[in-house]
């Protein structure tokens, strides 16, 4: 049981950070029927600036950590959005309107782009951050035959839990209630419709990138705070993992990509612990597979209904 | 004609759907306060007349002045921004949006503090949208989603109305009643619209002027009443048809 709550936790814990990341997929998709295959680079992206605001705030004698925290999260949030905003710019406007593969061919270019850049820029040797928030509370704990065992939940693993569950309350919010969000929804179904409204399709796409990406760098700080360790290759597979959140969840639809985030999460963990840790991803992928056999459209998505 | 008065100048327009010609070389005029119509042939070029004053997609030649102002080679929204609000063919209601909401889109380019009084009096206008203001656009019926589309277009306070075959598909009872809520529009509020139609003989009967496309020309004009004595419409669009 012990066991059990804190693989729970564990999963938690790692599921919301990929469903930080799906939510730039799913989003993406949604307005433009495009894979962004350069968005789990942005997130590496993200994990990097995050780095360099955190070590620069410390050389410059802020001693705060939760200052530096707070203010290292805002500047990654920033910067990797200006980034979102360029891919999107520079590699996916030009191509609208031209045939549906030539977004999805220079999306994988921008994501060799970007890895080889950072590869480039910051060396391919893993950047280490030494653990910054330590300690925890035990939660409770249970005597078995090996031992005592004790379900923790440490302080990290609340700060990503609480961050995620605010960020995506006050981004579905934004999506449901504000005036922007329901521009964005309208370009989601009838981008003609949208413009004929006075929407400015481009911007609100543009902004689409830029909401994904500050959500990527949030994904990409709370990962360097969680492992510690961070090179220019997480974007991939974490973006695979992100990816197929999305689409287990139903891709396009926002609570789809958090409940694939939290699943794939939690069938990765509890695998890890319960089988083994080398069959992770096959585990994860397979209940993807098994999941689209029964339910094409995923867990939460609406049935694609061809346009006339 | 001298185009002082004119609201809407169109000369000239000429667009293509990729090689495939549209519109050859068109002229129309709305005046401030007109209800203008077009009546023509399924596949004339009236709905992309329609959409190209809204500039998608863009008139390859010519001319179109709104307002004194050429708005030939401006983006859609910016049209739009500048007083023309379109309820399209097809209606093109957002289907996964609620009435209010798909109702909120049409006002969102205008002040909030006018809201309350545009929805009271697009609700006068459509009683029954009140009734749905929860439900999604995609499970109204044809005439419900057809009264939105244009309550969407006049929750934007247009100074033009371009209104795409209102009568398409409705009960000819629901016809009669958006056709007087037109009239009523353009007497009482001075609206300046501008009306395709399939369904001539009322379309002439309401408006001031009509056009006649063929084949993407006009190919004749004059006053409701003037074209409606005409052989040539008499024949191609009235003999037979619904009045």
């Amino acid at each position: 049981m012990e066991y059990f709550l804190q693989q729970l936790i564990n999963g938690l814990t790692l599921g919301s950070i990929y469903g930080l990341i799906a939510i730039g997929y799913t989003m993406v998709y949604g307005i433009i029927g495009m894979i962004n295959f350069a968005h789990g680079d942005i997130f590496m992206v993200g994990s990097f600036i995050a780095l360099a605001t955190f070590l620069a705030l410390v050389a410059l004698g802020i001693s705060a950590l939760p200052l530096i925290l707070f203010i290292t999260l805002l500047v990654s949030m920033l910067f990797t959005s200006a980034w979102g905003w360029t891919v999107e710019r520079l590699a996916y406007r030009p191509l609208r309107g031209s045939f549906r593969l030539a977004p999805l061919i220079t999306a994988i270019g921008m994501s060799i782009v970007l890895q080889n850049f950072v590869q480039i820029t910051q060396g391919a040797r893993v950047k280490p951050l030494p653990p910054q928030i330590q300690g925890g509370v035990t939660l409770m704990e249970g005597v078995t035959e090996n031992g005592t065992i004790a379900v923790q939940l440490s302080y990290m693993q609340m700060i990503i839990i609480a961050t995620t569950l605010a960020l995506m309350i006050g981004f579905s919010l934004l999506i449901s209630k504000t005036s922007l969000g329901r521009s964005q929804r309208a370009c989601e179904q009838d981008q003609k419709m949208a413009a004929l409204l006075g929407v400015n399709v481009d911007r609100t796409i543009s902004l689409t990138f830029v909401m994904g990406a500050a959500l990527a760098a949030v994904a990409g700080f709370m990962f360097l705070l969680l492992y510690g360790v961070i090179d220019f290759y997480i974007g991939f597979l974490a973006g695979v993992k992100a990816f197929t959140a999305a689409v287990l969840g139903g891709i396009g639809s926002l609570p789809g990509a958090m409940l694939g985030g939290l699943l794939i999460g939690l069938i990765e963990v509890f695998w890890s612990g319960y089988f083994s840790v080398e069959y992770k991803d096959v585990a994860a992928f397979s209940i993807l597979v098994i999941v689209l056999i029964f339910m094409p459209s995923g867990l939460l998505g609406k049935p694609e209904v061809e346009k006339v | 004609m001298s185009t002082e008065q004119n609201l809407l100048t169109i000369r000239g327009v000429e667009t293509y759907y990729g090689k495939i010609v549209a519109l050859r070389g068109v002229d129309v005029d709305v005046k401030k306060g007109e209800i203008v119509t077009l009546i023509g042939a399924n596949g004339a070029g009236k709905s992309t007349l329609m959409m190209t004053i809204c500039g998608s997609p863009r008139a390859r030649t010519g001319e179109i002045v709104f307002d004194g102002q050429d708005i030939s080679r401006t983006p859609t929204h910016e049209i739009i921004r500048m007083g023309i609000a379109q309820s399209p063919e097809g209606r093109r209601i957002f289907p996964r949006m609620s009435v209010m909401e798909n109702l909120q889109m049409g006002a969102q380019l205008v002040d909030d503090k006018h809201f309350d009084d545009d929805l009271k009096r697009v609700f006068d206008l459509f009683p029954r949208l009140k009734e749905r203001a929860n439900q999604r656009g995609g499970t109204l019926s044809g005439g419900e989603q057809q009264m939105l589309a244009i309550a969407r277009a006049l929750m934007s306070r247009p100074k033009l109305l371009l209104l795409d075959e209102p009568s398409l598909g409705l009960a000819p009872l629901i016809v009669k009643q958006i056709f007087e809520i037109i009239k009523e529009l353009n007497s009482n509020e001075g609206l300046t619209v501008f009306l395709v139609e399939q369904n001539a003989f009322h379309a002439l009967k309401l408006a001031h002027r009509g056009y006649v496309m063929v084949n993407g020309n006009i190919t004749m004009s004059g006053t409701g009443a003037e074209l409606l004595k005409r052989d040539e419409v008499r024949a191609a669009y009235l003999e037979g048809g619904a009045h």
